[in-house]
């Protein structure tokens, strides 16, 4: 099979994890991966991020696949079912909310930036290595420290899923491509046609 | 009258669970494969050799290689 342009784009994943250990601000980069998938599907009635340009997707790929980080077992039923995909969904809509309002307090200086980096919403990981003080508001590196908390839970499940089942695995019910998924089926209705 | 029944294997997606990923697309070898309107995926029965490829890669584990008659 061919090689695209963007069968590399895991490289753009690695490189924003990466750049968020150095520098927390580079975090706000991730509202990328967040958009594109929602516009395109929006726009096109597409999954096409998931599709082609996901390089989240693709790192699990190559780690679970290439280099063999996986058992390559079906995934549990209750996993692929409706109600964990769009629970998952609901949960990972909460925690963002939470994370927006905790931005806010920071901007409206009713709380103190926290550089800390949340795993699975419960371990918070010291991270101040990675703040240095900016021109720009508290507020802007707590959005960053909030967002990259996100990717970086979302890359340890996805992890998790990769070496216990298929590579694959996060793609079942990450919120994301169940989100963009639903905006699909509201788009152009639940039984596909040519 | 002799009936003479070929018997070909083609993959079947359960599209009721399928998520759309698109996984079982990039490993066809034949492009049989397609994710409709990122709804879910759906086979070109006349494409289909039933390799098992798509069924081996997709994460939600819902292609299913079936024996059937042509
Ligand atoms: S389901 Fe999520 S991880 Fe998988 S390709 Fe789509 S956006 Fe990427
Ligand atoms: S069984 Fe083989 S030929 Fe048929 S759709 Fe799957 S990968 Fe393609
Ligand atoms: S890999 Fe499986 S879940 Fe993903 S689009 Fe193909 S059939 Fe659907």
């Amino acid at each position: 099979m061919k090689k695209h342009w963007y069968d590399y784009l895991w490289i753009v994943e690695l490189t924003y994890l990466i750049l968020g250990f150095f520098n927390i601000l580079f975090a706000w980069i991730g509202l990328f991966f967040f958009f594109i998938p929602l516009i395109i599907a929006i726009a096109r009635g597409t999954k096409g991020y998931c599709n082609r340009y996901c390089g989240r997707g693709q790192v699990f790929g190559l780690l679970g696949g290439r280099f063999g980080l996986s058992r390559k077992k079906d995934i549990p039923k209750w996993m692929k079912s409706k109600a964990f995909r769009y629970g998952f969904l609901i949960w990972f809509f909460i925690m963002f909310f939470q994370m927006l309002w905790n931005t806010y307090l920071v901007f409206a200086g009713t709380q103190d930036l926290r550089q800390v980096v949340t795993l699975l919403w419960t371990f918070k990981l010291p991270w101040n290595w990675a703040y240095h003080g900016t021109l720009f508001h508290p507020g802007v590196a707590q959005f960053a420290f909030g967002f990259y908390s996100v990717m970086l839970t979302s890359t340890v499940l996805g992890l998790v899923t990769m070496v216990l089942f298929k590579p694959r695995s996060w793609c079942v019910y990450c919120p994301m491509g169940t989100m963009t998924q639903l905006i699909c089926k509201a788009k152009n209705g639940n039984k596909p046609s040519m | 009258m002799e009936h003479v029944k070929k018997k070909r294997r083609r993959a079947v997606v359960n599209q009721k669970d399928c998520v759309a990923c698109g996984c079982c697309v990039k490993v066809c070898p034949l492009s049989a494969i397609q994710v409709i309107k990122g709804v879910a995926a759906q086979v070109d029965e006349s494409k289909c050799v039933g390799c098992g490829k798509c069924a081996k890669e997709c994460p939600a584990s819902v292609i299913e290689i079936r024996e059937v008659e042509v």
